[in-house]
């Protein structure tokens, strides 16, 4: 009778499953085994949490073989990487809101941030350590994960965490309550949260520069003229008329350019060396702009009847780099 | 400004204008004859034309002396770069897009952004599955041959990281468009639709709201994606620009989800599971949260809104010389097709409405060209986009009257240059 049933039951709905297999021969069943291998991640509501436990001992241990060397002994370590710890209080912990991230400034540690402790056990058991990924024991993890939190106080040094009593502990975390969904930018046919008009004659703004790049600051991306092309409408600008460009950087532009053809750092060439030119020019304030455009131009006069040629292929910036460097020489 | 008159390829004025040659040379008769002489020479014309080069007179290189094309040796000033200080390890960081000097909407493979969270691989792709799993009539694992058999699609989209611009939000830190804005990429995507690989699998798309992609790196890198972006026009890609994908993004398979931040577009895909709840990752709880001035993070902001940049002139170039230019800049937006692109010249006073470059294509990039004659006056340059759905790309100010200067992420500010007399582009913010 069963297998009458089964052979019923085969014919109504295989034909059924055969209509829908439109990629025949594509893809297999997943084995029970390979969803287990790589079904490892815990959600909010610790759906997915393997049975375990650590506690906050066993994961100092842990922490200080396999953690301690990036993140510092107390997870406070801003070397390698942002802190884990610090920055909440037991008031926070009543609260579940992070008082110190409404003031500006305040670094942001993990526990600040922290509003899920799946995501801390599922990111320790999937990312750590940084260069060993996925080798950590599970009950390391609830070890580790323990550490942590006795680091914000959120629970004490005695504590053992197990998959039992990981929702209490949630309940403690100082930044439970901090997130809020932002409905509009998650769904593509949602509304944005900032609105302007397109306004086009005369329209409200001042126009008014209230930020800029600070002058010292302009030479942090290393020489910007050499990150634009060699052609088009424009070129890369100097790094900053205050970085004193380099022996290192200026010779070989010197050489490509053929100026230690006639000029030697110290003897007189075909022109007079750049130990002369520099000593003439050194204390002359408006000399980097005149001897840029002599430099490109070409000149006569000052130091004898051979003309200097015009070098029209260097840049403007190039020019000023080459008498920096050459007024700057000893 | 470098001067036209010591410009390559321009010969001196004195050819062009005779009147103007013989003003000079009375004016400079006394100064010294050999320094006319070689005016002289150069006036004749311009020795790259007048000098026949050795590529003219002699033999070239034979074919597949590179079996993989490389661009030029003097575009070699184009690169991906780290913006120094922004981290502190190389595998957790960012190489930004050179958008200075790139023209069009595609972004050559090799200048795609990078960022990793735990170092790239490069996956041999005969060792590499994908696991569809979770709320499925049936679990599946797809080999790369399974999944090259499939139905493919090719569609070009844009990807930007949540965080770019996010240096910016308090004020100006970064001097070129490769570090404000070169999170930036856009590609032509070949793979199969995420929607026929549920469906294959039988996906309970009722109960199921969610899918969580996950990574095979070291990071495991896990997102959330609402079900309807995934049925919509998220793909499962091997191809980028017509070949397979570089290994830096996510060899030999990634996801794609037009118009959402770039680290839901898992590199490296393994795994689709399919849930009822989002899973509140590391991703989505510890980053990818935008910080509010009270104190709050938003979580879940995913779509990248409509913004653009004028990549030329921007900021620490230097224009050549007074005249006419060809502002040129990009336009995107995460919900649809860009409309139309506005170009200030005067700080955001009076605006000039851009020609967009076909094709204009939804979650695209959106190049945008407009003539501008410089004066040699002062002049600060901005674009604002506007897209399909009517949203104006707001001013920083707006944003920060909203969301303050915490942020980090989703900064869709217009980006104002301002021009100096001395031709010198610097990014700047203005009221």
């Amino acid at each position: 009778m069963c297998r009458l049933i089964s052979l019923v039951l085969c014919f109504l709905v295989f034909p059924e499953i055969q209509a829908k297999e439109k990629f025949v021969g594509v893809g297999r069943p997943a084995t029970a085994a390979e969803i287990a291998a790589w079904d490892i991640d815990v959600r909010a509501d610790f759906t997915g949490l393997p049975a375990g436990s650590g506690s906050v001992k066993q994961g100092e241990e842990v922490w200080e073989a396999k953690c301690a060397s990036c993140h510092g002994s107390f997870g406070d370590s801003n070397a390698v990487f942002p802190p884990i710890a610090g920055g909440t209080t037991p008031m926070d912990i009543e609260r579940g809101r992070v008082d110190a991230l409404t003031r500006p400034g305040e670094q942001r540690t993990t526990l600040m941030k922290l509003s899920q402790l799946s995501a801390l056990w599922d990111y320790i058991n999937r990312a750590m350590p940084w260069n060993a990924s996925k080798t950590l024991g599970t009950d390391e993890v609830y070890a580790l994960t323990a550490y942590i939190l006795s680091l914000g106080r959120i629970v004490p040094d005695s504590f053992v965490l197990n998959e039992r009593n990981i929702a209490e502990v949630q309940k403690r975390l100082p930044n439970r309550d901090g997130m809020k969904p932002a409905p509009g930018l998650w769904d593509a046919k949602g509304k944005g949260d900032v609105r302007n008009d397109a306004c086009m004659r005369d329209c409200p703004a001042a126009g008014r520069i209230v930020s800029q790049m600070p002058d010292f600051a302009r030479g942090s991306h290393g020489n910007l003229a050499a990150q634009n092309r060699l052609v088009g409408p424009v070129r890369g600008a100097p790094a900053s008329s205050a970085v004193t460009a380099t022996a290192d950087t200026v010779r070989p532009l010197a050489e490509k350019s053929g100026c230690l053809a006639c000029h030697g750092a110290r003897q007189r060439l075909v022109g007079p060396s750049l130990a002369e030119i520099a000593t003439r020019y050194r204390t002359d304030t408006g000399a980097e702009q005149l001897l840029a455009a002599k430099v490109k131009a070409g000149g006569q006069g000052v130091w004898g009847n051979v003309p200097m040629p015009p070098n029209p292929q260097l840049q403007e910036n190039e020019a000023r780099t080459l008498v920096r460097w050459i007024l700057t020489s000893d | 400004m470098t001067g036209a008159a010591n410009r390559a390829g321009r010969i001196l004025p004195a050819l062009e204008d005779r009147r103007g040659f013989l003003k000079k040379t009375l004016a400079i008769a006394g100064s010294g004859a050999a320094t006319l002489a070689a005016s002289r020479v150069h006036a004749q014309g311009d020795p790259a034309i007048l000098r026949l080069p050795v590529h003219s007179s002699s033999l070239g290189r034979p074919v597949a002396a590179r079996g993989y094309g490389l661009p030029s040796e003097h575009e070699s000033n184009l690169q991906r770069r780290e913006s120094p200080g922004l981290t502190r390890v190389s595998q957790a960081s960012v190489a930004f897009t050179p958008l200075q000097g790139m023209f069009g909407i595609i972004t050559p493979s090799g200048l795609h952004f990078e960022r990793h969270h735990q170092g790239w691989w490069d996956i041999d792709p005969r060792q590499h599955r994908l696991m569809v799993m979770g709320l499925v009539r049936q679990a599946k694992v797809y080999t790369m041959d399974d999944l090259m058999r499939l139905p493919a699609v090719s569609r070009i989209h844009f990807i930007e990281c949540g965080a770019n611009t996010g240096m910016e939000w308090g004020n100006v830190s970064v001097p070129t468009v490769q570090y404000t804005h070169g999170m930036l990429s856009c590609c032509e995507y070949t793979g199969v639709r995420l929607a026929t690989l549920l469906d294959d699998c039988g996906a309970d798309t009722k109960k199921g709201r969610f899918v969580l992609a996950e990574g095979a790196d070291g990071s495991g890198l896990t997102r959330t994606i609402a079900m309807e972006r995934a049925l919509d026009d998220a793909i499962v890609a091997w191809g980028m620009n017509g070949e397979m994908l570089r290994p830096e993004n996510g060899y030999p398979l990634r996801l794609v989800v037009p118009g959402v931040q770039g680290v839901s577009w898992v590199k490296w895909l393994r795994r689709i599971e399919v849930g009822d709840q989002p899973w509140h990752t590391r991703e989505e709880t510890l980053h990818y949260v935008d910080l509010m001035p009270d104190g709050t993070h938003r979580q879940f902001t995913s779509i990248q809104e409509c913004k653009s940049v004028i990549t030329a002139p921007s900021g620490a170039q230097t224009l050549l010389d007074r005249g006419h230019y060809n502002v040129s800049g990009l336009a995107w937006s995460g919900r649809g097709r860009v409309t139309r692109v506005d170009v200030s010249f005067d700080g955001g006073r009076n605006w000039r409405t851009a020609r967009l470059e076909p094709p204009v294509l939804s979650k695209a990039l959106t190049r945008f060209n407009i003539s501008w004659s410089w004066d040699g006056a002062p002049a600060i340059l901005q674009s604002r986009a506007i897209d399909e759905t009517g949203y104006v790309q707001p001013m920083i100010a707006q944003l920060r009257a909203v969301r303050g200067t915490r942020s980090i992420y989703h900064n869709n500010a217009i980006q104002s240059w301002r021009v100096a007399a001395n031709g010198e582009v610097s990014n700047v913010q203005v009221d």
